[in-house]
């Protein structure tokens, strides 16, 4: 294992870690401030890639496409809130699990219906397109250096919203105790709403941004959605700070195991057996790092709520 | 040896002193009645006792035993008995089975997977006769979360009794009760007194004078006097803290 | 029937006859349909009765216990592979594989429930969901056990060494004997003093503990008896299919294991085991309708979370009580 690849894999996961933490900042937030599960958020990453492709089928500019689906995946999640989420606020974890499980099962096969069950694609625009050369004439993809810019940008973005204005006041008390909001003579439902449109466009920008990298597919936001949980249980619920370094240690566990798991097992088995054993390893690193974090800090790295 | 023993009990939270040093026993048989003003640290200092939460510094003994390291369960396992400040039945549960569960803690037959729990007659007379005691023998059969509130207080006292506690600790029995509900409370305890020791926090001072053989005065987090009641009652030093307002 | 869901079993005297009555009615089916010309329905009741051994092994950590595990699955797919795995090495006796199938799973539940039980409420939800995907994940990667593709089995478990289970009929009755028997434990279990622990820390976790009881202690060990007949079910699965795949511990599998319980009026064994029999057949039906049949699911099952809480037993006792 070079240090070439060692820095490309690094940085793959670094990228990983922000696309993941994009998604996992709005999941993390709604938890915090609504107490509400939404299963279906990953849904909105999916919905956010197939606008920017749709997007860029009328506009042939990525751009514009980008600026069209950010605005068309906070409707979408605007309206999602007023249709459905809405009424579930306050009801049983059971409810909520049950109702976004069904809106999954609606738009996965929606997407199918629509657009088909085969991957499409969205290439990067012109201009990005390249690859900037490391060492030993290996080059690296600009798009995904972008990506990580792009996710770091809005990490601090983010960050100033919720230390630095009003509205962040309001959602980092909701965050540390529910009940306080409502006294302070906050507009909940008008919280509510902010924090989960917001969250579904960040959900939505993630899925744009990634959609030239990894194909555009019904199912794409299926798994990203429980590295998301994994990430969200480790950085404790309804922190952003918490999210954000989570999100970066899971992704970069998660690409450096898949990449040397099956060096490291052939270092104690026979080829043949590390080649499975490798991969099923890896594929569960993030699992036990989790379940590590929870056997000694139940409540994640940077719990919100005290106590 | 005395049934409770705490010592040099302290908790804090964050840099607020809640607990700070506190210590006082509860004798065989006795009913030591713990008073204070709103925000003195009662119920934070009853949840050390009971195990609900973890003191930062201090012992606490049962018959003895230093139980400081164990879990609630395992307390209320040494007979340690608990009714809680905001009630805390089990809503779904008839009256009846409320207490019945209570008992099943002490059963033979706790965990028992082969068995039909409803109709385990030996529980089932246990919870009846507790009921009968408290005085909701005719409710038995309505479910926990339909009773009034004064009934559900009596409820959580039945579901302590069942137990056959070796101590009994009482956060605030009375509270939100009506004036008759009060008086049979008291009456309750009373012609209890004598067989379980009990530590009684309570507002209501005709409760503690009419029940308690001790007095400890707690205010922000230190006790400020114990004595028999009628010394409590003479204390200008306790008048001044506390109750020269409320018992007026 | 919804009041005596909600209310655990009060001194109400079972109807044995009723069960044994439906256990006849299900045991005379296969031989109505063969008659009728319509023996794939067999197939289908089949697979609703080995779902049906899931969901109400679910039921009893779910409706009774009050936990939302969202990776039943994770159960299911082990006791697939622990039948699966062996055929592979030419190992096919029924009266091995089941038994590891079953201890497999309950292995499983154990150390995981160790883990996520120290949990509440969300964490609980998420917790159970990522432990089900690593299992998932896992055996893709298994590329010896055909990975990603699952393996084929070409024949069933026998017992004793006779291929007893061939034929559709007695795979059926085999299903169905789990499901009768799954049902009388499961219900069992839940009436009884350790099943009224369960349902009281459901209720009120803190008054149990003060109460004396070790409330994790009693959830892990309902955790590892479902863990255990999900690994049956799982088992019976992949005997039914004839072949094992990671897709049957995708999450996907986990939630509609949910929704069958919940179809079921959550709090009631009986009805979790029917909620899994109509989900199959409905399944069936509306997957004859239109390829895209999973957006009438969703929307079925987004209209129950919102409207129905209480499921087919509510809906039948609110129709009943007009």
């Amino acid at each position: 294992m070079s240090a070439t690849l060692l820095a490309v894999q690094a940085l793959n996961g670094l990228q990983l870690g922000l696309v993941l933490f994009l998604i996992a900042a709005g999941l993390t937030l709604v938890f915090g401030v609504m107490d509400f599960i939404n299963l279906a958020h990953g849904v909105q990453y999916m919905v956010g890639a197939y606008l920017a492709v749709v997007f860029y089928g009328l506009t042939a500019h990525f751009g514009l496409a980008l600026l069209l689906a950010l605005v068309a995946a906070l409707v979408f999640g605007l309206a999602m809130e007023a249709l459905v989420y809405r009424h579930l606020y306050g009801r049983s974890h059971l409810d909520q699990v049950l109702a976004t499980f069904g809106i999954i099962l609606i738009l996965t096969e929606g997407a199918k219906a629509v657009f088909g069950p085969a991957p499409l694609s969205l290439p990067r625009p012109e201009a990005l397109s390249g690859a900037i050369p490391l060492m030993d004439g290996f080059g690296y993809p600009v798009w995904r250096l972008v990506i990580i810019g792009a996710g770091l940008g809005v990490a601090a973005l983010l960050y100033g919203l919720v230390q630095h204005t009003r509205m962040g006041m309001q959602v980092r008390a909701g965050a540390t105790d529910a009940e306080m909001i409502g006294a302070l003579g906050v507009d909940i439902r008008r919280l509510f709403m902010g924090v989960f449109g917001f969250g579904a466009m960040l959900a939505g920008f993630a899925g744009v941004m990634a959609a030239p990298v990894f194909a555009v597919e019904p199912t794409m936001g299926d798994g990203l959605l429980i590295m998301a949980f994994v990430v969200i249980v480790i950085g404790g619920i309804g922190s952003i700070r918490g999210a954000f370094l989570a999100a970066v240690i899971v992704g970069l566990v998660d690409t450096l195991g898949r990449s040397f798991s099956t060096d490291v097992a052939r270092m104690f088995l026979a080829p043949a057996a590390a080649n499975d054993v490798g991969p099923a390893v890896a594929s569960m690193l993030v699992y036990v790092l989790m379940a590590g974090v929870l056997f000694w800090r139940p409540q994640g790295l940077f719990p919100a709520r005290a106590g | 040896m005395s049934v409770l023993a705490i010592e040099g009990l302290t908790k804090r939270f964050g840099a607020l002193v809640v607990t700070d040093g506190v210590s006082l026993t509860v004798e065989p048989g006795e009913v030591h009645a713990l008073i204070g003003p709103n925000g003195a640290g009662k119920t934070t200092l009853i949840k050390q006792i009971a195990g609900a939460v973890a003191p930062d510094a201090g012992r606490v003994r049962l018959d003895g035993e230093d139980v400081t390291a164990l879990p609630e369960h395992a307390r209320a396992a040494r007979g340690l008995a608990r009714t809680f400040q905001i009630t805390a039945v089990f809503p779904q549960f008839t009256a009846r089975e409320n207490v019945a569960l209570a008992a099943q803690a002490k059963a033979p037959r706790r965990l028992w997977p082969f068995s039909v729990a409803a109709r385990d007659a030996g529980l089932n007379a246990a919870a009846d006769a507790a009921l009968e005691t408290v005085g909701l023998a005719g409710r038995a059969g309505e479910l926990a979360g339909r009773l009034a509130h004064g009934e559900q207080r009596g409820l959580e006292v039945a579901m302590a009794l069942v137990q056959r506690p070796r101590l009994l600790l009482l956060d605030e029995p009375m509270a939100g009760a009506g004036r008759d509900e009060t008086d049979r409370l008291i009456a309750t305890l009373a012609r209890l007194k004598g067989r379980v020791p009990m530590l009684l926090i309570e507002h209501d001072m005709g409760a503690v004078f009419a029940l308690a053989d001790r007095v400890s005065v707690l205010v922000a987090g230190r006790i400020v006097a114990t004595g028999a009641p009628e010394a409590i009652r003479a204390d200008p030093a306790v008048r001044a803290a506390y109750l020269g307002t409320e018992a007026a | 029937m919804t009041l005596a869901a909600e209310t655990p079993a009060p001194a109400r005297a079972a109807p044995p006859l009723g069960a044994v009555a439906v256990v006849a009615a299900l045991a005379l089916a296969p031989l109505a349909f063969d008659a009728a010309g319509a023996g794939f329905w067999i197939v289908v009741l089949s697979r609703g009765l080995v779902y049906a051994v899931a969901a109400m092994a679910l039921q009893l950590v779910l409706g009774r216990g009050g936990l939302v595990c969202f990776g039943f699955a994770a159960f299911l797919v082990i006791g697939a592979y622990a039948v699966g795995i062996p055929y592979h090495h030419r190992v096919e006796e029924g009266l091995v594989v089941l038994p590891l199938a079953m201890a497999a799973a309950a292995l499983f539940a154990l150390a995981t429930g160790a883990i996520a039980l120290r949990t509440r409420g969300v964490y609980f939800i998420m917790i159970t969901l990522a432990f089900g995907q690593m299992v998932y994940y896992a055996l893709t990667a298994l590329s010896t056990y055909g990975g990603d593709d699952g393996m084929t089995l070409w024949g069933r478990s026998q017992v004793a060494g006779f291929d007893l289970f061939r034929d559709r009929r007695a795979f059926y009755w085999l299903c169905l004997g789990a499901a009768a028997g799954t049902w009388a434990l499961v219900r069992a279990v839940s009436r009884s003093h350790f099943g009224r622990v369960l349902e009281g820390a459901r209720q009120n976790e803190a008054r149990m503990a003060a109460l004396g009881f070790d409330v994790f202690r009693v959830r892990l060990i309902a955790y590892a008896l479902s863990g255990a007949l999900g690994g049956l079910a799982g088992a019976l699965l992949a005997n039914h299919a004839e072949f094992v795949s990671p897709a049957y511990g995708s999450w996907h599998v986990s939630g509609e294991l949910i929704v069958m319980v919940v179809l079921g009026g959550f709090a009631s064994v009986t009805g979790a085991g029917f909620g899994a029999i109509l989900l199959a057949v409905l399944e069936e039906v509306l997957s004859r309708l239109t390829s895209h049949w999973k957006i009438l699911l969703g929307l079925g099952v987004v209209g129950v979370a919102l409207l129905a809480r209480d499921g087919l037993a509510g809906a039948l006792a609110r129709w009943r009580g007009r």
